[in-house]
């Protein structure tokens, strides 16, 4: 490996895309538009002020029907107690109210949990005493906080796949590659500058939108800003190096945009960016266990929002790194420069 | 002068169809080569495998005596028939660019100034024209100070000015003693710059030897050429046999006195007349016909 020829392809892969200015400006700008879309979504005016958790059994008596049929209450009907009550740690909902045993859970710290118990309690007036409080303790997540880190995820993915997927097919069509390969630039040279410039690349964009986007919205972040971006390392090379593999033989254009589609699309959807996988069904589960979005976006959430350090999520990384380099490997094999 | 590049034996094949057979040559060091053919011929497949771009299915390529390495790799300077650059980069970057990739290169500015760039370094390369552009390549093949230079049809496009500013680099790089493989189409080009060369057809090479030793071994005779409209095909055709070419009429004769007396008995004007030896495109169309080629 010779560090000075990667150096001349990375400098001018960098000015390329940086000169680019169509392309860097929808780099930057489509993820904005995108948080500010969710933030515009979600903080806007809505009628339902209070949403409670109700988990009910039976037929419910009178006073739960009465309460039921508060206005301006969202009810949201669960199976059971136990896996919702991070609902109301994390404030996406106000109270939790199983029927069945007349036990309800607030959140000590939320304004909207005081209001809705009130308004409970008074549903309930004559039989008031037989009602079963909980407290919980949690900040607010709010849902703009837990789509965050999939949509730096997703970003990441657009710009590692097709950033380089793309890039390299038009190399080989223009014949660019044939000119480098005509050079002592070995292919892994060159793979190598165009990892480590996309990588880069993505790191900046990434950075610029993520500080945007903290300005506009002010999101949650609990842990570790250098684990966050060992996670945002590992996974961009590892999309890079999914992007690697894709054009490493091909030479249209077309060919490469319907593979790219094909990998980048399930991971839009299967990979928990959007909505959470809980309950799906366990074949989709596996399923998104194998894209390496799903590890990034679990990962960098579980950063985020619970504060987890290396140890919580090593198992996301140590799949990201095995497969980066399993990856990396079948890339540079199939590699031709025509 | 030493053998600098040995090719020995080499075919390639794409499917059923081989386009390199068995051709075999030896390139002295300091010469210029022209490799020649018509289109579908084989040039560019071989010179590719010369350049290691391509591998052979059988055969051997020696640069130096040894099989192509890094210091072919380093020492080689190559200028493809068509070559696309990355998109935004200017003229300096992409020499810059380029210089690093070897452990010696030239000077930038010299380079520069030697293929008339100076003012176009601070230029998008897309921006150059089809002249501007075939000399960036050129001081691209440069840009290590090769002992080999690779031309594969380097002034195809170009206009007769940019062409024979090419063949006047060309000629410099050789003064300096690099060695040179050119293909080309243009047979005057050949002429004027080859020390020796192989005319391939079929994927088979045909002919080899110095450019006048070829024409001398093949022709003994000369060429009356006149205009067609003083000539009419339904004279020249049957009388004469006459090949017409744009707007002339030529006949290949041994007798040239023998020619004129049956001009003159059939009353041909012989205002445009002209006699010239014959040339490399003669024989080139001798050698590999006259039909037109995919």
């Amino acid at each position: 490996m010779n560090w000075r020829r990667i150096y001349a392809l990375f400098v001018a892969r960098n000015l390329e895309f940086v000169r680019d200015r169509s392309s860097l400006a929808w780099n930057l700008l489509l993820p904005i538009l995108i948080i500010i879309g969710f933030a515009y979504a979600f903080t806007g005016d809505n009628p339902e002020k209070f949403k409670v958790g109700l988990v009910a059994s039976a037929q419910l008596e009178p006073a739960a029907l009465e309460f039921r049929a508060t206005r301006y209450i969202k009810f949201i009907d669960f199976d059971q107690v136990d896996s919702n009550l991070v609902k109301v740690e994390r404030h996406q909902i106000d109270l939790l109210f199983d029927a069945d045993s007349r036990r309800y859970w607030i959140n000590r710290s939320s304004p909207n949990g005081y209001i809705v118990e009130k308004l409970l309690i008074a549903a309930f007036s004559g039989a008031a005493d037989n009602l079963q409080k909980s407290l919980v303790e949690g900040d607010e997540i709010r849902y703009l906080d837990w789509v965050m880190p999939g949509v730096i995820g997703m970003n990441i993915m657009w710009g590692a796949l097709f950033g380089i997927g793309y890039v390299i097919v038009r190399y080989r069509k223009f014949g660019v590659l044939k000119r480098i390969s005509a050079t002592p630039v070995t292919a892994m040279e060159f793979l190598s500058a165009q990892i480590l410039s996309r990588l880069c690349l993505l790191l900046v964009v990434n950075l610029v939108i993520y500080v945007g986007m903290d300005f506009f919205v002010d999101f949650r972040m609990h842990g570790s800003y250098l684990n966050l971006l060992l996670v945002f390392i590992l996974g961009s090379v590892n999309l890079i190096c999914c992007g690697l593999v894709v054009a490493a033989r091909i030479s249209s254009e077309e060919v490469a945009n319907g593979l790219l589609n094909l990998f980048s699309w399930p991971m839009m959807f299967l990979s928990g960016v959007w909505f959470s996988l809980e309950g799906a069904h366990p074949l989709m589960q596996k399923l998104a266990l194998l894209l390496p979005l799903t590890h990034i976006t679990a990962a960098a959430r579980a950063i985020m929002i619970d504060g987890a350090g290396l140890l919580d999520i090593s198992d996301h990384l140590l799949v990201l790194a095995i497969s980066s380099a399993i990856l990396l490997f079948i890339g540079a094999r199939i590699f031709r420069w025509e | 002068m030493s053998i600098i590049l040995q090719v020995s034996d080499l075919v390639k094949r794409f499917a059923s169809l081989t386009a390199v057979d068995r051709v075999s040559f030896d390139i002295r060091e300091g010469s210029c080569f022209g490799l020649l053919g018509p289109n579908g011929a084989g040039k560019t497949t071989t010179i590719e495998m010369m350049e290691g771009i391509k591998l052979p299915d059988s055969g051997s390529i020696r640069y130096r005596g040894a099989p192509l390495g890094e210091q072919f790799r380093n020492e080689a300077g190559i200028m493809f028939q068509s070559t696309a650059l990355q998109d935004f980069i200017t003229v300096r970057e992409v020499m810059r660019q380029f210089s690093r990739f070897y452990p010696h290169s030239a000077d930038i500015d010299d380079l520069a100034d030697r293929f008339a760039l100076h003012e176009f370094l601070g230029q998008d390369t897309r921006k150059l024209s089809g002249g501007q552009k075939q000399r960036l390549l050129l001081a691209m093949a440069m840009i290590n100070q090769p002992k080999i230079l690779f031309l594969d049809e380097p002034t195809t496009g170009l206009d007769p000015q940019s062409r024979r500013n090419l063949w006047d680099q060309v000629q410099q790089v050789r003064a300096q003693g690099a060695t040179i493989l050119l293909t080309t189409h243009y047979m005057e080009e050949a002429y004027e710059l080859c020390d020796e060369i192989a005319i391939m057809d079929h994927g088979r090479i045909i002919a080899h030897d110095a450019p006048d030793a070829l024409l001398a071994a093949h022709f003994n005779d000369v060429v009356v050429q006149l205009h067609a409209t003083d000539l009419p095909r339904e004279i020249g055709e049957p009388e004469f046999d006459a090949v017409y070419r744009n707007d002339s009429a030529h006949i290949v004769t041994g007798d040239v006195n023998q020619t004129i007396e049956n001009l003159l008995r059939l009353d041909i004007p012989l205002d445009h007349l002209r006699i010239r030896a014959r040339d490399l495109e003669d024989l080139f169309l001798e050698l590999t016909g006259r039909e037109l080629r995919a």
